[in-house]
């Protein structure tokens, strides 16, 4: 699938005026996700950053009618929503979450699983910039290892917690990784995405200038270089199918990868393991462990061998 | 109409089937697992035509409903207890949403210790969040309550949601003959669904996102205007069912032997019941005693137990719940009311009955009685907080027995 931008709805999503700070890579994924699925969706958001960004009532910094929800509950307030449309006969509206790191692996961690083994009809984004940037960069499950944030102020001494693969395990249909770096990337996994019923994810890296100390202005660059460090590989995994996304592909051969300093010196989260290259060294040996999962996924999973869908037949 | 013998949690279903609900969810927990089993089986039999979405945790449970009745769906939920607690952050935000909703609050002890016994600690937690709390004495009401409840809280003039509370076990497991409407009599009565505002892609409504604080503060005093409306509501609907199928219960509150009565009982729940024989009793030893009981604890019933103060002797509160080292709830509210109006009538609060504690007929005529004794001896009495403990360890030092075989 090719995304012709110039077909996409050519509407403003993000309104001026939004309280976004600047390079905020929540707005430019809001943005996607409208463009991707158009006007018959409603957003589902949490606690966090995206209740901030919509500005001050009556007005709405984002052009989508949304129900804002307490913390731990965007998940079920989704599944409600959908249920109550398909019982009044508008099975097409998509309902769509919108949920931080800390609203989706953390506080809104149940609510995920149990809408996930339902298999509700709706879509789960989480857009995570790695802690909890709204009330002031705190650690959250999905904070990486060696982070600085105002809770580990030497750097966080667990690895991310890895929820797209603990959503494969749910035996859904559609789980994807995206970054903010790849627009038309993401664009496509959302129509994909669109099309399919029942439960999809989707896990959108948002590289947070604020919280990530880095340049405003990099916003995209950091987002990328995730990828092209091999640290956040792109993924769709679909009916039982798993597959690189064709940006990634490359990125399986280690030679192929930038070093992954070029990611860490952008940061200021990262500044107090600059000069320790046993704490890279760390990091490094995450990206090697991270791929070989994908491997076995890839093998486990690949498009029409049908072994992945055995394998959860089976169970 | 047919007579069904139902238990408390049975008729519940039966007027969420009535109110031809769109979405249920809830989450088992005893007392209340018998109302989310019977509409279980009443959606998947083709009895209700609703969405059942069988959640993981009361939180999800609320949350799901209020996701539902925001996109424009009656909606239904049920539970008790930690249940209640653990969704109580949901309970605060569906009401300050102001959509529509109805929840059955089967009464329950809170732990620790575990205990799935009758008490009102878990009903009267919420009093602060804008719901319409009404708890009912009996089964057929328990029907009824429910049913008023989707025409109320779906009312323009209200748009709050309702809990509607019955009490573990007593009602809610124990079975009575109750009259169940005919679905094309409540099909007239009751309107299709209304509600303030829709979540929709055709609406493009933002709903909870921040206000200002100035708005913030006028939200919660139009809520507060809604609960007063409320009253008015209340007793229209509970007049308009009477004359449609033939039962009213007093509107907020419901009298029993109260019109010459010197002594009014304040109390709330099925052991209303055992207060109104205890009531009866006493006339016959020609102590004018009366039951008001309160059929709705929010909005609270100001203006009737103002009336009652005014010309009674003596108002007894007894209460099952206990805000520790403060007062029962019914007598905060009820010395509250009293003091705005003078303050002149004698006032105990009795707590008792607390975690299923049995309080029969018995009892509350001994307990009465030794009120009126020190009204009548003293011209007037004031005891706020009148422990009455378990018969058994009613002394300090039958207390200390028991404290000491625990430790």
């Amino acid at each position: 699938m090719v995304i012709n931008l110039r077909k996409l709805p050519d509407k403003k999503y993000i309104m001026p005026g939004n309280a976004a700070c600047p390079g905020c890579p929540e707005t430019m994924g809001l943005r996607y996700v409208k463009m991707a699925l158009g006007d018959n969706v409603v957003l589902v958001i949490p606690a966090g950053c995206s209740s901030v960004i919509q500005g001050i009532s009556p007005y709405s910094g984002i052009n989508a009618p949304i129900l804002n929800i307490v913390f731990a509950a965007a998940a079920s307030a989704a599944t409600g929503m959908k249920a109550a449309f398909e019982a009044m006969g508008k099975d097409d509206v998509h309902v769509v979450v919108w949920a931080g790191d800390g609203g989706t692996g953390d506080i809104g961690f149940q609510a995920l699983s149990g809408a996930a083994e339902r298999d509700e009809d709706i879509i789960y984004i989480c857009v995570d910039n790695e802690a909890y940037m709204n009330t002031g960069i705190q650690r959250s499950s999905l904070t990486p290892y060696g982070a600085w944030t105002t809770t580990t102020w030497k750097g966080k001494k667990e690895h991310k917690k890895n929820i797209p693969m603990i959503l494969i395990s749910h035996g859904v249909k559609y789980v994807a990784t995206a970054s903010v770096g790849y627009p038309t990337d993401f664009i496509e996994k959302l129509q994909r995405a669109s099309k399919i019923k029942g439960f999809r994810y989707i896990h959108l890296l948002a590289p947070c200038p604020v919280g990530w100390r880095f340049d405003p202005a990099l916003t995209a660059k950091v987002a990328q270089l995730a990828v092209e460090t091999g640290l956040f590989p792109l993924y769709e995994y679909i009916n039982g199918e798993f597959k690189l996304s064709p940006i990634a592909k490359r990125y399986k051969d280690p030679s192929k990868r930038k070093p992954i300093i070029e990611y860490l010196k952008l940061q200021g989260r990262y500044r107090h393991l600059l000069d320790k290259p046993e704490e890279i060294k760390k990091i490094e040996e995450y990206i090697e462990n991270t791929w070989k999962l994908i491997e076995t996924l890839e093998e486990s999973f690949a498009p029409g061998k049908d072994r992945g869908k055995k394998i959860f037949d089976a169970l | 109409m047919p007579l069904m013998s139902l238990t408390g949690n049975y008729a519940v279903a039966h007027a969420v089937r009535l109110a031809r609900v769109k979405v249920i969810s809830a989450y088992p927990i005893t007392p209340q697992t018998t109302i989310v089993e019977k509409l279980s089986a009443m959606v998947e039999n083709g009895e209700l035509d609703a969405k059942m979405v069988r959640v993981e945790s009361e939180h999800s449970a609320l949350a799901t409903v209020f996701g539902a009745a925001s996109a424009g769906a009656r909606a239904f939920t049920a539970t008790s207890s930690h249940g209640l607690l653990y969704m109580h952050e949901v309970v605060w935000w569906a009401a300050g949403s102001r959509i529509p909703l109805v929840m059955a609050v089967v009464t329950r002890a809170i732990g620790p210790p575990w205990n799935i016994h009758v008490d009102h600690q878990d009903i009267f937690d919420q009093r602060d969040t804008g719901w319409i709390i009404g708890i009912a004495q009996e089964n057929q009401e328990v029907l009824d309550m429910t049913l008023q409840a989707f025409k109320l809280s779906e009312d323009p003039r209200v748009y709050l949601p309702v809990m509607v509370g019955l009490d573990g076990f007593i009602l809610s497991h124990t079975r009575a003959p109750v009259d169940v409407p005919e679905q094309e009599l409540v099909d007239e009565w009751l309107p299709p669904r209304r509600q303030p505002y829709v979540i929709s892609p055709e609406s493009n409504y933002v709903m909870g996102n921040i206000a200002p604080d100035e708005v913030h503060f006028l939200m919660r005093y139009s809520m507060h205007e809604a609960m007063e409306a409320a009253k008015t509501v209340i007793k229209e609907i509970d007049k308009e069912y009477g004359e449609v199928f033939g039962r009213s219960y007093g509107g907020l509150i419901e009298c029993h032997n109260c019109d010459d009565a010197d002594y009014i009982i304040v109390i709330t729940g099925s052991w209303s019941g055992d207060a109104k024989v205890a009531s009866d009793m006493l006339r016959e030893n020609g102590y004018k005693v009366g039951v008001a009981r309160i059929r709705y604890i929010r909005p609270w019933p100001k203006e009737e137990l103002e009336e009652l103060g005014s010309r009674a002797k003596g108002i007894i509160v007894f209460d099952r719940a206990i805000s520790m080292g403060g007062y029962g709830p019914l007598y905060s509210d009820v010395a509250g009311t009293l003091y705005s109006n003078g303050g002149k009538t004698s006032l105990v609060g009795v707590i008792a009955g607390l975690a299923g504690v049995d309080v029969g007929a018995e009892t509350f005529k001994e307990t009465i009685t030794s009120i009126i004794h020190k009204i009548e001896e003293n011209g007037f009495f004031f005891e706020p907080q009148l422990w009455l403990l378990p018969k058994d360890y009613s002394s300090r030092e039958k207390m200390m027995e028991v404290a000491k075989r625990w430790l």
